[in-house]
């Protein structure tokens, strides 16, 4: 089943007097449950692809479609809606909230979904328990390390259960341990709730468990491979 | 908005110290603010209950021909008093006042002067007109405060005291200054002298006259008597009220200057607070956070902030601004060395009217600072957002 269509996209930002084609023409398709990651130097455009897979930026030209939606025509309420509900986002720089504690945060989509508190409870647990956080579920991101900001990270991303989770670099701030251990968790969440993961990333250790590698070349898809025996 | 105000709740809650010191200073602006306004109100309040008690008193009877404003007219401002009168002077309910012009030579200065003749035993004003009844070698006399100032006339001076009588003869007498009082009055005090109505009307060859009457009680029955004008407690205190009216525009400037600072705070702080937390904005949106949303916390979070400063602000403001009620506010220079009718110690007053404007507008202006600013945040591109990409 497809869930993401990329047709002829091309993304271009002003830049001085011209224009800057950061995406030219890609075509991608993404089906329920991959394990898929954009690869690329520095600048060849990953980031705002994923940007506009999540609906937080639109196509200059071409379709994208995410579960059936097209990115470029929807407005603020649709496009948070789709947000809300089916995706999930991890970022290099975790981007939790400062000063709420690891619950809160974990806790913070399932308020914009309006749960029950019982519900919230329940969900946020689990998902602390995928990342093997429970006992720190009264702590603050300040008092966390590194590793333990990005597992919260992922568990925010993760505890609404969305249909697509997008990670940009969320290894790059950590030592190969802990990159092992998130890649571990999202693998498992991968396979036990079918979420579809699509990586941005150029860390050898993530691409070590990528069953898709999509090589990004100045804004252009340069490869599109399947792994046969990815690491797990 | 229920989600707003929790995660609102959560995040300042959450931002500990800060929260509080801006809390802190922003209940400290409230509480400023009202009893700023409960001073000025208080002093109107003294201003009119002073110039009652040493002045109106329940209302007066005026001589057609009397007006205060004229002194020329002075002398031929009296008549003999009305037989209608007697019963009402008799109980203590009316005081008769014979007013009349003369001239003293206080240091060998020449300062004109109205001379009241008051009865000693009244006690429908709080001039010290028992202090008249003094037995010395001269005539007793009473001054204000501000007449003491000018004449640089004390307690036990002799000033020379000149006057006309009823047949234009001028005649002299040496006056004793047997007290001073401070009243806040100008009208009560400037240029006036108090002796013994008995004397003047000697002195004048006026006898029984009078040029007012005071009344004690403002509720008292009225009576047509040809001749006097009634001047009723309302219409001598309206030009107070007048004034009073007045300065409160030019203490509302003063007032909305003190709101203007506070709210620049709150501007100030929440513009920072909202340039810094771009990715927290942009994190917001990422996790489906409309825009409208994300002004709408902010905004709620200014609210909140204000109103949690008003519950501090609460907490110390209320003893405070009631202490201050009860002991007043000494002023720390002496005001009536600049001629203004003010005393030392002002006792603020505050109506409920009052606190709950002063809350209300900070509310409000405090919602509207917090939404300006955060417009502008949630109208930039997420993926900017998040990239902390504004300056
Ligand atoms: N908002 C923008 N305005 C102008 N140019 C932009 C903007 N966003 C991205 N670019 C440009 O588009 C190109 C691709 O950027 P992008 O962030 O997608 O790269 P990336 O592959 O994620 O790189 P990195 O590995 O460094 O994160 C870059 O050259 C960048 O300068
Ligand atoms: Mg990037």
């Amino acid at each position: 089943m497809e869930i993401i269509q990329i047709k002829k996209l091309t993304k271009r930002f002003p830049m001085g007097k011209g224009e800057f084609t950061a995406l030219k023409e890609i075509d991608l398709t993404f089906t329920k449950g991959e394990f898929a990651g954009l690869i690329g130097p520095s600048g060849s455009g990953k980031t705002t692809l994923l940007n506009i897979v999540g609906s937080l930026d639109v196509p200059t030209e071409g379709e994208v479609l995410v579960l059936g939606k097209s990115i470029g025509n929807l407005n603020q309420k649709d496009a948070a809606q789709l947000r809300k509900e089916s995706l999930g986002f991890i970022f290099q720089s975790y981007n939790l909230l400062q000063v709420h504690t690891v619950y809160e945060n974990v806790e913070f989509p399932l308020l914009l979904l309006k749960k029950s508190a019982s519900e919230r409870r329940k969900m946020v647990m689990d998902a602390l328990e995928w990342v093997g956080l429970t006992d720190k579920e009264k702590s603050k991101p300040p008092q966390l390390s590194g590793g333990e900001c990005q597992r919260v990270a992922v568990a925010r991303a993760m505890v609404k259960k969305p249909s697509v989770v997008l990670a940009d670099e969320p290894t790059a701030n950590l030592d190969a341990k802990n990159s092992h251990n998130i890649l571990k968790t999202m693998l498992n969440l991968n396979r036990e709730l079918n979420t579809t993961f699509i990586f941005a990333t150029h860390d050898e250790k993530v691409i070590s468990y990528l069953r898709r590698k999509i090589f990004l070349l100045d804004g252009q898809v340069e490869k599109d491979v399947i792994v046969e025996n990815p690491k797990s | 908005m229920k989600l707003a105000i929790k995660l609102a709740y959560r995040n300042l809650i959450g931002a500990g110290l800060r929260t509080w010191l801006n809390v802190i200073v922003l209940s400290f602006s409230f509480v400023v603010i009202i009893w700023m306004r409960g001073v000025m109100l208080g002093w109107d309040h003294q201003a009119k209950n002073d110039m009652i008690s040493f002045e109106i008193g329940g209302g007066q009877y005026w001589h057609e021909q009397y007006d205060p404003l004229d002194p020329f007219s002075l002398n031929e401002s009296n008549a003999k008093v009305p037989d209608e009168f007697s019963e009402l002077i008799k109980s203590g309910d009316l005081e008769p006042i014979l007013i009349v012009q003369g001239t003293i030579y206080p240091l060998g200065r020449m300062q004109s002067v109205m001379v009241k003749g008051i009865n000693p035993n009244q006690t429908i004003l709080k001039i010290p007109t028992s202090k008249l009844d003094t037995v010395v070698n001269a005539i007793p006399a009473v001054i204000g405060g501000m007449t003491a100032q000018s004449s640089k006339l004390s307690i036990g001076d002799y000033v020379t005291l000149r006057w006309r009588d009823i047949n234009g003869t001028f005649d002299a007498a040496e006056l004793v200054i047997v007290d001073v009082f401070y009243s806040n009055v100008p009208s009560a005090e400037a240029g006036q002298i108090y002796i013994d109505i008995e004397k003047l009307r000697e002195m004048m060859i006026m006898p029984e006259s009078a040029t007012i009457f005071t009344f004690r009680n403002s509720e008292a029955d009225w009576i047509e008597v040809e001749g006097w004008r009634q001047k009723s407690f309302k219409e001598l205190t309206k030009q107070v009220d007048n004034m009073i009216k007045t300065k409160t525009a030019g203490q509302s400037v003063f007032y909305f200057i003190l709101l203007l600072l506070a709210m620049l705070g709150i501007f100030d702080t929440q513009v920072l607070s909202i340039f810094r937390r771009q990715k927290e904005i942009g994190t917001y949106v990422a996790l489906g956070y409309t825009r409208k949303q994300v002004v709408g916390l902010f905004t709620v979070e200014g609210t909140m902030n204000s109103i949690l400063a008003a519950i501090v602000g609460a907490i110390y403001g209320i003893p405070f601004l009631a202490w201050q009620a009860n002991h007043g506010f000494t002023l720390p220079i002496d005001a009536s060395q600049f001629g203004m009718a003010m005393s030392q110690t002002l006792f603020p007053v505050y109506s409920i009217g009052l606190i709950f404007t002063t809350i209300l507008i900070v509310m409000i202006t405090t919602a509207v600072v917090s939404y300006i600013p955060s417009r502008k945040i949630a109208k930039m591109n997420p993926t900017e957002a998040l990239r902390g990409k504004l300056q």
